[in-house]
């Protein structure tokens, strides 16, 4: 019976990280379902999901975290119900940089029914005058208005684009 | 009349160019009728092209005059031989496939187009379509050359400039 797990693997970002780790699994016949791995600041940061036979994952990838210096965490038993949410709204956030930006966005947005899928987040601008920028994708569970209405709220200074998602279907 | 089977990718046939059809007979107007009540089978399907049921014929059906969320559009469209003459623009939207199933992706199409095609009594049409049925026409289309969406996929991080923009 097969299981399916979820690594997450971290360390300093250097060339052929992925290349290594996968290699180890393939080569148990570990397979790989839904991935995001990408660099964050001087690292990099990897999550898998892995479908096996009930192995020991930690022993099986101890030599090739050691050789590239990864933290590695394992969640067992991970829900195998179908994960394909459908986004129906895309945000995009952006504004002079200051801290509180994310947590209040979506701490207004939630109220108004918003469920994040994704969400990602990255730093511009020059040194003494940067901005923060942030794109999410998710469920408008209360109807884009309702996000739309509640995004008054949020402080000047952030600027907010809502966008309706309609899927084509063909 | 027959629902027919949908054939799904890493089946070969989807990424074949198809022929363009010369023959206007009974036998194109049936399959016409079979097409497009595999449309409506499919769930919430607005359009369908002839590879995706293992046809190598110019052929597709778009109709997106059915959504919950209207959008402007010219009714019930059955291209045969269609052609796009003119691209406009460029927008993101999220497309998915009834040959690709459980997947969902961005892609980036023209905004605005001008499409001719034949009838099944082989008269041309040619009109200027935008947006979402614009979407859908360039979705049929790529079927017929043996592209899918899974080859203009991009990075969920691309990002274009929107229109509609909602201040506080």
């Amino acid at each position: 019976m097969k299981k399916w797990s979820l690594l997450t693997l971290v360390g300093a970002d250097q060339q052929a990280i992925v290349a290594a780790v996968t290699r180890v699994l393939a080569e148990a016949d570990c397979e790989l379902g839904e991935t995001s791995m990408m660099r964050m600041g001087g690292s990099f940061a990897m999550m898998l999901r892995v479908r096996h036979e009930n192995q020991d994952l930690a022993t099986l990838l101890k030599e090739v975290c050691g050789q590239l210096s990864l933290h590695l965490h394992i969640d067992d038993d991970v829900d195998t119900a179908s994960s394909a949410m459908e986004p129906d709204v895309n945000i995009t956030v952006y504004g002079a940089d200051r801290s509180g930006i994310v947590a209040e966005v979506t701490g207004i947005l939630a109220t108004a029914g918003l469920n994040i899928i994704d969400l990602e987040t990255a730093m511009a601008g020059t040194a003494d005058k940067p901005i923060y920028i942030m794109t999410i994708e998710g469920q408008a569970l209360q109807g884009v208005d309702a996000l739309t209405e509640a995004a008054k709220m949020i402080s000047d200074g952030v600027e907010l684009n809502i966008i309706p998602i309609q899927t084509l279907r063909a | 009349m027959a629902v027919l089977e949908i054939i799904h990718y890493p089946d070969q046939r989807l990424k074949q160019e198809s022929e363009p059809v010369t023959v206007f007979d009974q036998a194109l107007k049936d399959f016409l009728s079979e097409l497009e009540e595999t449309r409506l089978s499919g769930p919430g399907a607005v359009g369908i092209a002839a590879p995706q049921v293992g046809v190598a014929k110019r052929i597709a059906i778009v109709d997106v005059s059915k959504l919950k969320k209207p959008v402007d559009n010219h009714g019930y469209l059955l291209m045969i031989n269609p052609e796009i003459t003119h691209w406009e623009g460029m927008e993101k939207g999220r497309e998915g496939c009834l040959s690709v199933p459980d997947f969902t992706g961005n892609v980036i199409r023209a905004e605005k187009i001008k499409i001719r095609f034949q009838n099944s009594e082989q008269q041309w049409t040619e009109f200027e379509t935008t947006g979402y049925e614009a979407r859908a026409i360039q979705h049929e289309i790529d079927h017929l050359d043996g592209m899918l969406f899974l080859d203009r996929l991009v990075s969920r991080r691309t990002d274009l400039f929107e229109r509609k923009v909602y201040k506080k």
